[in-house]
């Protein structure tokens, strides 16, 4: 009390002084977001304008930034030019939902066993599964290749969707974050009536987790709808192709020289109707994300 | 359970019977991820590290021949040399510009403002959006003759960039890709900035200090835990970086893009090099192991770490 009176005059004096210059530098703060909100968004917005020109507009120099005419059956048509249904089901039914599903259910079993329960060993597994964060994708590529031609599941989304049911150590550090956080009375309740681990898992931890588990299944989705690597190992038969292989399909026909018309249209109209599922992921669950980051401690 | 309350003279060995308990159940819960990390992380660890002193063609079985593969990438591979350039390159550069420009956009967005969430959406975003997306519109949009970029250029009577043609400049346009991809880096500095103690900065306001002065010795040292992680991140992505640069440029003109991921990439599924992409394997597994271990080091130098966030 006696602190914040005896402090309260310099504040005022410095808050007169702060105001005095608050309005310019509000001004240069907005002025600096605008230009290099601008400046980020622009890509998209050329993506955007691209995709409504015909071939003259896109050849047209300097650059047209609003095409007129607007070519909107560039969509339904870049749409149909390849099997791109058939793409974006292969990536949500056989990729997308499995690997979610697979990642969000075992890593918030297996962060039960890092967070709620002590036993000897622990901290070190935990250790050593953080560990594995570090071992580069092209170490185990090769040998994992092999496994999965062994097992003759090359062509086929197992090598993509059957690792994901053992935990992903980035979900299992989220969820074993947010696990810790939650009041041990709780456990020690339901303990006494009778419940043992698995049921306090599913009745007291698990009914809590729902905003850090829809956090970890947005991300695992998006990285599977984005995923090129993966796929490009593993499947190489176009009808088993998902959307990233499919979009490069049309990519690779753009680039060989005397190519069919509009290759530049249908390829940005393509790649805006690819992206619009993760904007509006993203838009729905930029709260969630961004709180899901600061509630489970991500803080280093 | 009210009967284990009840008996307290075998506290002790019911304690280690708790433990030994608790044991098993904790084990059944990891066990999952315990199986997987055998399954598709050891197991394949030491079979690369096994194919990597094999000569393996994936048609017969591999032959061993030492360290053969070891020493043709370090004394007669012309394109390894080039390729660790330009790795390091993109690496050291696009590592702590990223994380700068990240840090710097955060503090920005952290402030009260109009259309908030509308600014972080344009900043976040170009960080999910597909990669092969991502190299579809920046080779449109950085094309010499068509592209938007250099239509500003021309129209400010300034040269054309041949940014992905010219070998000297598809590595740093790579760099600004980058960059402008910072969105998951940023929310890593959102949380973190959320955190800093509101008392602090109002502290240094009643001692006057100035609003770079706040930023230095505030914002920044409470801040380092989630530089370093994110310093760590983009190291460790940097390295392996593959799908952006493989995407967009392929080699490169002369190979001055080909990144350590596509070297090894191509040693495997193009010319079937399986024993010398096991081999590349473990030098790139050792670097950033290495790298890893040098951040952590001298981070007890840089990083603050505020108390009572450690006995959760």
């Amino acid at each position: 009390m006696t602190v914040s009176t005896a402090s309260a005059p310099a504040a005022a004096q410095s808050g007169g002084r702060f105001s005095a210059s608050s309005t310019l530098v509000s001004v240069i703060k907005y002025a600096l977001l605008l230009v290099l909100g601008f400046t980020f968004a622009l890509p998209f917005i050329w993506m955007l304008s691209s995709a409504l020109k015909d071939d003259p507009q896109v050849f047209t120099i300097p650059p047209i930034w609003i095409p007129s005419p607007m070519f909107w059956e560039n969509f339904p048509n870049a749409w149909t030019k390849y099997d791109f249904t058939r793409f974006t089901f292969n990536t949500i039914f056989r990729y997308g939902i499995p690997a979610t599903l697979g990642t969000v259910l075992s890593s918030a079993f297996i962060a039960y066993g890092f967070a709620r329960i002590k036993w000897p060993g622990r901290d070190v597994v935990f250790a050593i599964m953080m560990g594995t964060l570090m071992i580069p994708y092209a170490v185990t590529m090769v040998p994992l290749f092999i496994i999965f031609k062994n097992l003759g599941w090359l062509n086929s989304y197992l090598p993509l969707v059957v690792p994901a049911f053992f935990g992903n150590p980035w979900a299992i550090f989220l969820l074993r974050q947010f696990y810790r956080g939650i009041p041990s009375e709780l456990s020690e309740a339901a303990k006494i009536d009778g419940a043992n681990e698995l049921g306090i898992l599913f009745r007291i931890i698990l009914p809590l987790a729902g905003p850090v588990l829809t956090v970890i299944a947005l991300f695992t989705f998006i990285s599977t709808w984005n995923d090129y690597l993966a796929p490009l190992i593993y499947l190489n038969k176009t009808e088993l192709y998902p959307i990233a292989l499919g979009v490069n399909l049309l990519r690779q026909a753009a680039g060989q020289t005397g190519t069919t018309a509009l290759v530049y249209p249908h390829l940005m109209a393509v790649s805006a109707i690819v992206t619009i599922p993760v904007a509006i992921a993203f838009y729905f669950a930029q709260r969630t994300f961004i709180e899901g980051v600061a509630v489970t401690g991500l803080k280093g | 359970m009210s009967a284990t309350i009840a008996q307290p003279p075998s506290k002790r060995r019911s304690f280690s019977k708790l433990t030994f308990r608790n044991t098993l159940w904790g084990l059944f819960f990891v066990a999952p991820w315990l199986i997987g990390f055998v399954m598709w992380t050891i197991n394949p660890m030491l079979a690369s590290l096994n194919f990597s002193f094999t000569h393996y063609d994936l048609l017969r079985p591999p032959v061993p021949i030492g360290i053969a593969n070891y020493v043709e990438l370090f004394t007669e591979d012309p394109n390894f040399g080039k390729v660790i350039y330009n790795t390091l390159f993109y690496v050291t550069l696009s590592a702590p510009l990223g994380v700068i420009s990240a840090f710097l956009m955060a503090v920005l967005l952290n402030n009260k403002m109009v259309a908030r969430s509308t600014f972080r959406g344009i900043f976040f975003f170009p960080a999910i959006v597909p990669a092969v997306v991502t190299a579809t519109i920046w080779q449109f949009l950085l094309n010499t003759q068509y592209g938007a970029i250099n239509g500003v250029l021309r129209g400010l009577g300034l040269p054309v960039v041949p940014f992905l043609s010219n070998p000297e400049m598809v590595k740093p346009t790579l760099i600004l890709i980058h960059v402008w991809a910072q969105g998951s880096a940023i929310l890593v500095f959102l949380a973190a900035l959320q955190d800093v103690p509101r008392m602090l900065y109002e502290a240094a306001l009643v001692d006057g200090a100035s609003s770079w002065e706040r930023f230095w010795n505030i914002t920044v040292p409470m801040c380092t835990p989630s530089i370093l992680y994110n310093v760590v991140t983009a190291f460790i992505a940097g390295f392996q970086t593959f799908t952006l640069p493989f995407l967009l440029v392929g080699n490169g003109p002369e190979n001055s893009a080909q990144m350590y991921g596509a070297f090894l990439y191509n040693n495997a599924f193009a010319f079937f090099r399986m024993g010398k992409a096991s081999a590349l394997a473990w030098i790139l597994f050792v670097v950033v192991v290495f790298f890893t271990i040098i951040l952590f080091r001298t981070s007890a130098r840089w990083v603050y770490y505020g108390s009572g966030d450690d006995d959760r």
